[in-house]
C-alpha cells in the first residue's frame, strides 16, 4: 500500500490550521497548504504554523495559492467550510493525480463536488475538534474531541478500509484524535440530525444552544420542536436503512446539561449557523438541514419540520440581499 | 347608550373616537397609559390621517371610576385580555363585550367575566402618534356577531354595528362571525408568523418562502373545516393580494420582533394550533412557528 509522505491541507481556517500544525510537525511528513490569500501563503512559508493550547507544536510548511507549486501529494484534506468546497476543488482540478481526498465538512454531500472534478479516491469524515485562529500562523487547540473518518458510502470500495486505517494512524500519531469506522453513516447521521435541528432552530430563534432546547414541560417549550424535528430525522435515516450510533435527542440533552441556563464557558453554545446569521454570512444549511430534506425526498418520506426550518433559514439569508435598507 | 373601550391603543382609539361623534352614545375608555388618558380628558381624542376630528371621551386608568355600560369593545393586545377583563368585569354585570382583537381565543377568556360576548374581526389600522392622538392609517370593514360559546343577542350585535357604522366605522352584524374571524387569522398565521421568523416583509416572504406560507395556511383551513366554518376568501388569494398592495409592509408581529416586544403569537399561530389539537386536526407547522417565536422572545432575556 502506498505510504503517506506528502500531505496537502486545503484551507487553513481553524480546523485546517489544527491539521497543518499537528500533521506538519511529524518529521517524516512534508506538509503543503493550499490557501486563498497570497499574504497567508507568504506568512506560512516564512513563519510556519504554531499550535498552542492542548498541544504545543511548530510546523514548517510549503504554502501557496497555486496547487502547481505544491507538487504531487499522497493525501489531500479539504478543510474549508462547505460553501467553499466547490471553489477549492475547482482550483486543484487536474492536480495531485496520485492523491486520496479526505473531507471533514459539516453536513452531507460535499463528496459529489469532489467527484465532479476528478477521479481521486474519497474518504468521508467529520470532526468535533475545535480551535481558535489567533493569526495566519497561530492556532489555539481548544477541544481535543475526535475526528471520524470512513468510506464515502456512494463508493465504499475506494480507497479501501486498510488505507483509511493508515490515515487514522497518521492523524493519531500527530497528536490529534481520529477514529476510523467501516460504516461512517451511523455516526455521521447521528451528528447530522443533531446539528440540523440545533443549528437551524438556533439560527431562526437567535438562541444559543442552552437548556431551553431540552425543555418539554409546557406546550410551547422549544424542546418540543427540537424533539419532534430530531424524531423526524431519525425516521428519515431509518427509511434510508441507517441505524444511528447515538440518539440525537440524548446528545442534545447531554450537551445543554453542560452549561448553565445561559450557556457556559466549557460548552461552545453559539452554534455555527447562529454565528453566521448574526454576521449575515451565508450558512451551511444546504449541506445540513438541506441534505436531510433531499434524503427524505429520495426515500419518499415526509420531512415537514426539516423543510420548514430549511426554508426559514434560506428566507433569512435572502433578506440580507433583497430587503431594501437591510444591507 | 354607554360604551366602554377596553384598551385605548390604536384600534381602541379608532373605535372610541368614531363612537364619540354620536350624540346618543356616551363613550368611556379604560387604558393604563396615564399620559394618554390625561391628554384625552383634557383635549379630547384626536384622529389624524384618514380621519381628522376630535372626539369627547371619558378616559380612565382606574376601572373603578367607570359607570356600568351596555357595551364593551376590547381592543387590547391579546396578551393583556385576562388582566384587562379582571379589571373591567364589574362594568358589564349586565352588558355585552365585543372583541376586536387579533387572533383566536379571546372570546373564551372574555366569557369568563361577562354575561354576553360578541366576536369581532376588524381590518382598519392606525398608530398612536402621541398622548391623545391616533393616526388613522387605513380604513376597513369590521364584522361582528354573537359568540357561540356565550352569545349576546343578534339584536345587541345589530345595535352596536349600527352605532359604529353611523359614527363612521363601517360594521356588519352577522349571524356567524366565525367566517370573517378565521379568514383573517389564517392569513395572519401565514403572513405574521413567517415574517416574524424570516424578518421578511410580506411581499418578499410571499415570493421567497411561499410554500411554507401556503402550508401554514392550509393547516388553518383544515381546522376551520373541522369547525364547520365557511371562509370568506381563499388564503392564497389574500397572500397574493397582500403581495400586490403591501409588498414591503412589515406585518405587526415582525414589527414586534424588531422592537423586541412580546408578540401575539399565542392568539395567532398558537391559537390556531391549540384549537386544531382540540378538534383533532394537528397543526405541526403552526405549533413549530409558535415554539420558535417563543424561543425568539426568550433570546431577548439572554445577555448579549
Amino acid at each position: 500500500m502506498r505510504e503517506i509522505n506528502r500531505v496537502c491541507v486545503v484551507g487553513a481556517g481553524a480546523i485546517g490550521s489544527l491539521l497543518v500544525g499537528h500533521i506538519g510537525a511529524l518529521p517524516d511528513i512534508t506538509m503543503t497548504v493550499l490557501v486563498r490569500r497570497e499574504s497567508h501563503a507568504r506568512d506560512l512559508n516564512e513563519q510556519g504554523l504554531k499550535v498552542t493550547g492542548k498541544s504545543d507544536l511548530a510546523a514548517s510548511v510549503l504554502a501557496s495559492t497555486d496547487p502547481a507549486d505544491l507538487g504531487d501529494v499522497d493525501l489531500v484534506i479539504i478543510a474549508t467550510k462547505t460553501n467553499a468546497v466547490e471553489a477549492s476543488v475547482t482550483k486543484f482540478k487536474g492536480c495531485f493525480p496520485n492523491a486520496t481526498v479526505m473531507m471533514i465538512q459539516n453536513g452531507l454531500g460535499c463528496e459529489r463536488l469532489v467527484r465532479e472534478n476528478g477521479d481521486w479516491p474519497i474518504i468521508s469524515g467529520l470532526t468535533f475538534m475545535s480551535g481558535v485562529r489567533k493569526s495566519d500562523c497561530h492556532v489555539d487547540y481548544e477541544l481535543d474531541t475526535p475526528t471520524w473518518i470512513g468510506p464515502w458510502d456512494a463508493e465504499s470500495d475506494r480507497p479501501g478500509y486498510a488505507y483509511i486505517k493508515q490515515v487514522e494512524a497518521l492523524i493519531n500519531r500527530s497528536g490529534l484524535i481520529c477514529e476510523a469506522h467501516e460504516d461512517l453513516r451511523p455516526v455521521q447521521w447521528s451528528k447530522l440530525i443533531f446539528n440540523s435541528a440545533v443549528n437551524a432552530i438556533g439560527a431562526v430563534t437567535d438562541t444559543p444552544h442552552v437548556p431551553c432546547y431540552a425543555d418539554t414541560k409546557n406546550i410551547s417549550d422549544l424542546g418540543n420542536l427540537v424533539h419532534d424535528m430530531m424524531a423526524e430525522g431519525v425516521a428519515i435515516a431509518r427509511a434510508r436503512g441507517i441505524e444511528l450510533s447515538s440518539d440525537p435527542w440524548e446528545m442534545n440533552c447531554k450537551a445543554v446539561s453542560q452549561g448553565g441556563s445561559h450557556g457556559s464557558e466549557e460548552y461552545a453554545h453559539i452554534t455555527s449557523m447562529l454565528d453566521d446569521v448574526r454576521h449575515k454570512s451565508y450558512t451551511e444549511v444546504d449541506w445540513i438541514t438541506g441534505s436531510i430534506v433531499r434524503a427524505a425526498h429520495e426515500a419518499g418520506v415526509p420531512a415537514p419540520y426539516h423543510e420548514t426550518l430549511y426554508r426559514l433559514v434560506k428566507g433569512i439569508e435572502k433578506g440580507w440581499s433583497i430587503v431594501p435598507g437591510e444591507h | 347608550m354607554k360604551v366602554c373601550i377596553i384598551g385605548c391603543g390604536a384600534i381602541g382609539s379608532l373605535f372610541a373616537a368614531h363612537l364619540g361623534k354620536l350624540d346618543d352614545v356616551e363613550v368611556w375608555a379604560y387604558d393604563p397609559y396615564q399620559a394618554h388618558v390625561d391628554a384625552i380628558n383634557e383635549n379630547g381624542l384626536r384622529l389624524t390621517g384618514e380621519s381628522d376630528f376630535v372626539a369627547k371621551i371619558n378616559a380612565r386608568s382606574d376601572a373603578d371610576k367607570i359607570p356600568p355600560c351596555e357595551f364593551g369593545i376590547i381592543a387590547s393586545k391579546t396578551l393583556h385580555t385576562r388582566a384587562a377583563m379582571e379589571a373591567v368585569a364589574h362594568i358589564f354585570e349586565d352588558g355585552a363585550v365585543c372583541s376586536v382583537q387579533n387572533g383566536v381565543g379571546s372570546e373564551e377568556v372574555i366569557a369568563e367575566f361577562v354575561p354576553r360576548v360578541i366576536m369581532g374581526t376588524t381590518f382598519p389600522a392606525g398608530h398612536i402618534s402621541g398622548p391623545g392622538v391616533c393616526n388613522h392609517d387605513t380604513k376597513g370593514l369590521t364584522n361582528i356577531g354573537p359568540f357561540v360559546g356565550k352569545p349576546a343577542s343578534q339584536e345587541e350585535s345589530d345595535r352596536l354595528a349600527e352605532a359604529l357604522t353611523r359614527g363612521g366605522m363601517e360594521t356588519n352584524s352577522v349571524a356567524d362571525p366565525r367566517g370573517p374571524m378565521w379568514t383573517k387569522v389564517i392569513f395572519n398565521c401565514a403572513s405574521n408568523g413567517v415574517a416574524a421568523l424570516t424578518r421578511l416583509p410580506h411581499g418578499i416572504a410571499a415570493e421567497q418562502v411561499r410554500p411554507l406560507m401556503s402550508a401554514v395556511a392550509q393547516e388553518g383551513v383544515a381546522v376551520a373545516q373541522a369547525l364547520g366554518v365557511t371562509l370568506e376568501k381563499d388564503p392564497e388569494e389574500m397572500i397574493d393580494y397582500g403581495r400586490e398592495v403591501a409588498y414591503l409592509h412589515k406585518p405587526s408581529m415582525l414589527q414586534d420582533v424588531e422592537a423586541k416586544r412580546t408578540t401575539e403569537i399565542d392568539s395567532i399561530n398558537g391559537g390556531v394550533a391549540t384549537i386544531g389539537e382540540r378538534v383533532g386536526v394537528p397543526c405541526p407547522l403552526n405549533r413549530a412557528i409558535t415554539d420558535m417565536v417563543k424561543g425568539l422572545e426568550f433570546s431577548w432575556t439572554l445577555e448579549a
